[in-house]
């Protein structure tokens, strides 16, 4: 049971690992897509992601998409971003239907 | 309207509020917020999960006393929003210079409903009824001859709203409960009063995984990345029957959240009149049965 924990099965809640752009990052060009990376596999059809600029208007593509090669990756492709602060709200079902959310910043300089 | 009719209304209400509120998510969520399981205070949330084992170093007592619990927990719902708790420990106790005595503490079981689970807040609240039951446990011990009742309310907040311009403050969390003890006899048959007890506790967090994935970022490898550090205080205070002293716990330590099972440790430092001299610690093992067994134990047995 204790391996469970450890051996990277893939059940459980879904946390963020990791982001492209990163968390908080400042940026010297604008990406063109926002790529998440969770701890679980996930359920494509439940998951989504939106992508906010300063305003509160969407800039995403509306297309999250999950990696074909990576169950636990998902993205969304970004419209051309000017300098600002852009929040990304994302939500995921995990495979064994545990639903976790959050939101992160990226900032691209001027 | 007679008596039966009131009767069937009021169980109607009850059925009504208890499937009106929102329904609840497993494993301590509030929106982004994840509310790891803490020792020395109640959790605000209704879970599957259990504590095996729970190892307790209390703090020398003022007698001279040394006692080492080990202590096994249990929280199992039954709807969505309802669950109860089932826990007990076998204490191993050395007086001052005499030997050891060890046996069953009292029984403790407890009834829990989530009131309220605000995501967009990062809040929860939950109301309760814990018992401390009576003639249970070792006798080498003593067994208590009354039992002990305590509706208790339990909260938790994040902090994911403060502004940017405090955002390194944002993985801050509180989490707390408030209860009261009522002993259903106000003296013992040795004459020994039993007061009625006033019960606070706090727990103050810094999720790390929270400040990497919702903050920023700032490079922590595992097992740093899912550590959260805490410090959790207990006070009690008598409200009656004897002199009112408040006495409690100061407890700094870390949780580290893996995702079946987290890893607790931490010191006691004891405050408060009579409460002996020293430090002890605490070490808990505790398993997410949600994420463990999600098909089977691991959700509510009635409901979804």
């Amino acid at each position: 049971m204790l391996l469970l924990g450890v051996s990277g099965c893939a059940l459980g809640h879904a946390f963020l690992d990791h982001a492209a752009p990163p968390v908080g990052s400042t940026l010297g060009a604008a990406p063109d897509r926002v790529r998440l990376w969770f701890t679980q596999e996930l359920e494509p059809a439940f998951s989504g992601i939106e992508v906010d600029d300063a305003k509160g208007a969407r800039v995403d593509d509306g297309k999250a998409v999950l990696d074909p090669n990576d169950a636990t990756s998902l993205s969304v492709g970004l419209k051309p971003l000017g300098a600002g602060t852009y929040t990304v709200h994302w939500h995921v079902l995990s495979v064994d239907t545990h639903r976790t959310e959050g939101s992160l910043t990226f900032e691209v300089a001027k | 309207m007679s008596r039966s009719m009131w009767g069937h209304a009021a169980l109607a209400a009850a059925f009504l509020a208890m499937h009106s509120a929102p329904p609840a998510h497993a494993h301590g969520f509030a929106g982004a917020r994840f509310f790891p399981a803490t020792i020395q205070t109640d959790d605000p949330f209704v879970a599957d999960e259990g504590s095996l084992p729970t190892i307790t170093w209390r703090p020398a007592g003022a007698d001279g006393s040394h006692e080492t619990d080990y202590g096994l927990d249990l929280a199992k719902r039954i709807t969505p929003n309802f669950g109860v708790t089932f826990s007990e420990q076998w204490r191993v106790v050395r007086p001052n210079g005499s030997p050891f005595v060890s046996g069953w503490d009292a029984l403790t079981t407890g009834q829990q409903y989530q009131l309220f689970i605000d995501g967009e807040h990062e809040a929860m609240g939950l109301i309760g009824l814990r018992e401390v039951w009576a003639h249970t446990g070792g006798k080498a011990l003593g067994q208590s001859e009354f039992t002990t009742l305590s509706p208790t309310f339990d909260f938790g907040k994040g902090l994911g709203n403060l502004p940017d311009s405090v955002r390194w403050l944002r993985p801050l969390a509180v989490t707390g409960n408030v209860s009261v003890d009522f002993p259903t006899k106000s003296s013992s048959s040795d004459g020994t009063p039993n007061p009625n007890v006033f019960n606070f506790g706090v727990a103050i967090e810094y999720g790390l995984q929270y400040l990497q994935s919702q903050v920023k970022n700032i490079g922590l490898a595992p097992p740093f990345d899912r550590m959260t550090p805490l410090v959790e205080i207990t006070s009690s205070t008598p409200l009656n029957r004897v002199v009112k002293a408040t006495t409690g716990v100061i407890a700094p330590g870390v949780i580290w959240s893996g995702q079946y099972f987290q890893l607790g440790a931490e010191l006691l430092i004891p405050y408060g009149s009579g409460q002996g001299h020293g430090v002890g610690g605490v070490l808990q093992l505790h398993f997410y049965l949600d994420d463990i067994f999600p098909n089977s134990m691991g959700k509510p047995l009635l409901g979804h």
